[in-house]
């Protein structure tokens, strides 16, 4: 341990969701080390369980299987040398901006005349002094983060860690409290050891990490990991800044899955289980249209900038474009498919019959359309359907059968009374070239 | 605006095993304070009231006394009881099921047998006074205790997240998390349970049956006695000094507790109007006030942080196999409960089964009288409260003028006028029929103009502008927009309304007033009466047909059309 300076070994961990041989992985088998004097990103689309691991490093929640060392021992509860910043700041809205940086050190049985006095230099050292006895309702998103640092500071952890701790600030006062960050860590103003961070947002990653933790979902995983040796203060229209974004970019997106393979996974049988993105049909038409009119092929991450969409909220809907066989992602591009510019030119009815052919193909929806069917009475309780597939997805079972659900109603396979919660087929239903 | 709140946990519909096993509960509760009463003197001699004006200051300070006794025991046993239920998922599974029915129970029909048990083992005045203690707590303690398990349980997670990874121990986390997370929960019910208090002391101070004078010296008793006398000038006497403590309490209390608690709203922006108090105001401002902060107060909570905020070094629990193994000594413990639980219940049965079958009838007759009534005083209510309630929580100017105006008239506890619409009515033919349905329509009518009002103030502005665009009637307007938005706040005001109703029976259905007996076909009636003859098996019998009744229609009909509310006419 002491030759490699390792502080943090994650080794094996596994996160599941419900029980016995039907669970639904939120992580899987991830292992990697931190060392001191690193700056780690873990970066991935959201559900890849990059949260789920900083709470399992923390302590805060504990791994199904694997372990955690800290300096080589086993984790038994909460992490007494990490402190977190969260993404919604996680402040006391009743405490005074000194009384929140003083809290983390009043319940370590610091007197109160030193805690005055820590906390007084730390709000001064994030640039907060004068606003000592403000509530936070009082500053703006990216002074409530300064308190959120200063806070984390206080107990002068070893390991910092950071879950997406700027994605909830504006763009420039995002950027102002990640120089300000950076300087503090690179000139060792602070105690800290090393720094965790968790973003979904690539440049972020490369602009501030010394080394990438790329994650993908389903299951949760470590796909790959990155060295970023460029050299501070970086610049995003460097050549080789935009070169490591490409090279993750690509490893974040990946490539679309061939059909054959996706077709095999029945409902209930063992193999690939399909998540339904969480997307709704009126984006996806958006997309598949602007893409097709930018002659059929776009890059991803600038399709979501000239968007100004997040990418967290974009990959979902390319998800739901490959499933239904609209769009491929090749290489961080995404690419219209011919089916995909039959659907972008059909009229809104011809839309809804080209989805119900490829919805069919989707295990979870062809599952539902087949139970309606082997139903006489055509109509099925939500609830049982909730059942059978709360062993498929876990905690994730609501939220697969409302985009079933959703993507149903729109292509007019079956209907949905909301207040009965009864599922039936649509009568007039007919479902013309059903695979 | 002050509105109802009705806690529904997560199963719903019916009775279950649970359920029963509370009811049984109950049922030997209840016949264990009548084993107790057998022994109550037969006849029990009240109190003097004076009428005088000089005795009211001293009325009222027993009242406010009473109150702010059972509120105290309210407060404390709400902490104790939500924390345990929040903290502890097996306690939990036992308290919840527990506090769920005795919310839906008419407390007031529990008096009588409180009344005659105590009465039985202390001094008469003694007896009385515990029994109004004991019956206002009952009265105010659920939905207090509902409130702080709900902000206990609802402490938004990222904020928990931080307390456990800064390490805070369970003191530090209660005082600086769940305590102010749950604070402004906690006075808005607290303002309920007080107002909800005034109703039953008032019926508690003014309880004769038959031979059995049980009031109390109070303003309740007092007001009875000037009504009973046809004193015009002690009545307006009474009535001013129990407004006058009403509106003190409010001002030097209650708002003064909301203004010093908006610090503890979790939104993170500043509020357009914050509640104000001049007395708050005055107090911040308070030399005495600063002095008492700086030398007493932070000193004492900084030696309690001391000695109390150990940080946590806190673990994952050690096993989960742990918590199936149940310990022997707690299943002998159950065993030996249900077997008490059962002899009470065969012993209750026994007692029950000495009753006529006559007598039976006449309780289910009398139950369906009630129930007359109180669905007449729930229509009149809906009638006239829809329209208003409606106009007032649409129009902004209305509601600047007619608001005070209302909450000053609602503070007025029904039970505290009900001699003086005795003294106009009893002597009119069916005069205590119609007494009755007004003493219910008194006692439920706000909490459903509340919650109409905050209901229909809900209404988004866009909504009500499409309607008026797409120019649509009368008719079709209150159809299609008004009804549906208002609905679940109805459904909860009818809950409150109708528990408050069926309480009002006990008082309003067997009255003693001008030195004569008045009585209507009704189940207060059957109880009344038999608490007065000293009929235990009767009361018992009585007793139990209300609050079974009660329960069910509860279960049955009104937290179905809450669920359905709950999910079908939400505004997101």
């Amino acid at each position: 341990m002491a030759t490699n300076n390792v502080l943090l070994d994650v080794r094996g961990v596994t996160k599941a969701y419900g029980r016995g041989d039907r669970r639904f992985l939120a992580l899987q088998n991830v292992d990697f080390v931190i060392r001191a004097g690193e700056f780690v990103c873990l970066l991935g689309p959201s559900g890849c369980g990059k949260s789920t691991l900083l709470r399992i490093i923390t302590g805060l929640t504990e791994a199904t299987e694997g372990k955690v060392l800290y300096r080589g021992e086993p984790l038994q509860g909460v992490n007494p040398y990490a402190t977190i910043v969260f993404q919604t700041f996680a402040l006391y809205p009743w405490l005074t901006v000194q009384q929140n940086v003083e809290l983390a050190l009043k319940a370590r049985g610091v007197s109160a005349q030193e805690r005055a006095q820590r906390a007084v230099k730390l709000i001064d050292m994030v640039g907060l002094d004068g606003f000592e006895s403000a509530y936070p309702r009082e500053l703006s998103g990216g002074m409530r983060q300064k308190v959120g640092f200063a806070r984390a500071m206080a107990v002068e952890p070893e390991l910092l860690c950071l879950d997406e701790p700027f994605s909830a600030l504006d763009v420039l006062s995002a950027e102002a409290l990640r120089g300000e960050l950076l300087e503090l860590w690179l000139n060792k103003a602070i105690p800290t050891r090393a720094i965790l961070m968790v973003t979904h947002n690539i440049e972020e990653a490369v602009f501030m990490a010394d080394r990438i933790v790329v994650m993908d979902k389903d299951p949760g995983r470590v796909v790959t990991e990155v060295e970023v040796t460029l050299r501070h203060p970086r610049r995003r229209k460097d050549p080789a800044f935009q070169a490591t974004v490409d090279r993750i970019y690509g490893a974040v997106t990946g490539k679309t899955t061939p059909e054959t393979e996706l077709a095999l996974g029945r409902l209930g049988e063992p193999g690939t289980i399909v998540r339904l993105p969480p997307a709704s049909m009126v984006p996806l038409a958006g997309l598949v249209e602007r893409v097709a009119e930018e002659g059929g092929r776009h890059d991803i991450y600038r399709l979501a900038e000239d968007l100004s969409y997040e990418l967290d909220d974009l990959l979902p809907v390319v998800e739901a474009g490959e499933l239904l066989g609209f769009v491929q992602v090749d290489a961080g591009d995404i690419v219209v498919t011919p089916l995909g510019q039959t659907f972008a030119d059909a009229s809104i009815l011809a839309r809804k019959e080209i989805v119900a052919a490829r919805a069919l193909r989707v295990p979870t929806i062809r599952w539902i359309y087949e139970t309606l069917q082997a139903e006489p009475s055509h109509r099925v309780d939500e609830e049982r359907l909730q059942a059978v597939l709360q062993r498929e997805f876990g905690d994730y079972a609501a939220e697969q059968l409302s985009v079933a659900i959703a993507w149903g109603r729109y292509a007019e396979l079956f209907a949905f009374d909301d207040s009965s919660g009864e599922l039936s087929l649509e009568a007039n239903g007919v479902i013309t070239g059903r695979a | 605006m002050r509105k109802s709140e009705v806690f529904v946990p997560r199963r719903t519909a019916g009775l279950s095993a649970s359920d029963l096993v509370v009811l049984a509960g109950l049922t030997v509760l209840l016949y264990g304070g009548l084993r107790l009463a057998l022994a109550a003197p037969t006849q029990v001699q009240g109190p003097e009231i004076s009428l005088s004006i000089a005795a009211l200051p001293r009325y009222a300070v027993y009242s406010v006394a009473r109150m702010t006794a059972a509120y105290v025991l309210s407060l404390l046993f709400s902490l104790i009881y939500a924390y345990a239920a929040a903290r502890n998922h097996l306690v939990e599974q036992v308290l919840m099921p527990l506090l769920d029915i005795l919310q839906s129970i008419p407390i007031l029909s529990f008096l009588p047998v409180v009344l005659l048990s105590l009465s039985a083992l202390l001094p008469e005045a003694l007896a009385v006074e515990l029994a109004a203690v004991a019956l206002i707590f009952t009265s105010q303690a659920w939905n207090m205790t509902f409130s702080l398990y709900q902000s206990f349980t609802t402490v938004p997670n990222e904020l928990k997240e931080a307390a456990a990874t800064f390490r805070l121990g369970r003191w530090l986390r209660l005082r600086h998390l769940e305590m102010p997370f749950a604070t402004i929960g906690l006075i808005w019910n607290s303002m309920m349970s007080w107002s909800g208090g005034w109703f039953f002391l008032m019926a508690a101070e003014t309880f004769v049956v038959g031979r059995r004078d049980f009031r109390l010296p109070g303003l309740g008793s007092y007001l009875y006695k000037a009504a009973d006398l046809g004193d015009t000038r002690a009545i307006l006497w009474g009535l001013g000094a129990l407004v006058l403590v009403i509106v003190l309490l409010d001002q030097l209390v209650w708002r003064p507790a909301l203004a010093w608690a908006d610090r503890f709203k979790l939104e993170s922006v500043e509020a357009d109007e914050p509640p104000t108090s001049w007395f708050h105001d005055l107090l911040a401002s308070s030399v005495i006030i600063a002095w008492l902060r700086a030398h007493i107060i932070i000193p004492f909570v900084d030696i309690a942080d001391r000695a109390l905020g150990s940080p946590s070094g806190q673990r994952w629990p050690k096993s989960r196999q742990r918590s199936r193994i149940v310990p022997t000594a707690q299943v002998a413990l159950l065993i030996a409960l249900g077997a008490l639980l059962l002899y009470g219940c065969f012993r209750a049965a026994q007692m029950l089964a000495t009753l006529s079958l006559a007598s039976l009838g006449h309780i289910a007759l009398a139950v369906l009288a009630t129930s007359v009534r109180v669905t007449a005083a729930l229509l009149i209510t809906l009638i006239w409260t829809l329209p208003v309630g409606v106009a007032i929580g649409t129009n902004r100017r209305l509601a600047t003028v007619l608001q005070p105006l209302v909450q000053t008239v609602a503070a007025i506890p029904a039970t505290a006028l009900f001699p003086i619409i005795l003294l106009f009515m009893v002597g009119l033919p069916g005069g205590l029929n119609i007494a009755a349905v007004v003493l219910m329509l008194m006692g439920t009518q706000w909490y459903l103009l509340f919650n109409i009002i905050a209901g229909a103030a809900a209404i988004p502005e866009d909504l009500r502008y499409t309607t008026r665009i797409l120019k649509l009637g009368r008719v079709a307007r209150w159809r299609t927009l008004i009804l549906p938005a208002i609905f679940p706040y109805l459904v909860t005001g009818l809950i409150t309304a109708g528990g408050g109703a069926w309480n009002a029976s006990i008082v309003a259905e067997y009255v003693t007033f001008g030195g004569q007996r008045h009585q209507v076909l009704g189940i207060g009636a059957v109880i009344a009466e038999a608490t007065g003859t000293g009929d235990y098996a009767l009361l018992l019998a009585g007793t139990l047909a209300l609050a079974l009744t009660v329960v069910l229609l509860n279960r049955l009909l009104w937290r179905r059309l809450y669920v359905q509310a709950a999910e079908r006419y939400r505004l997101e």
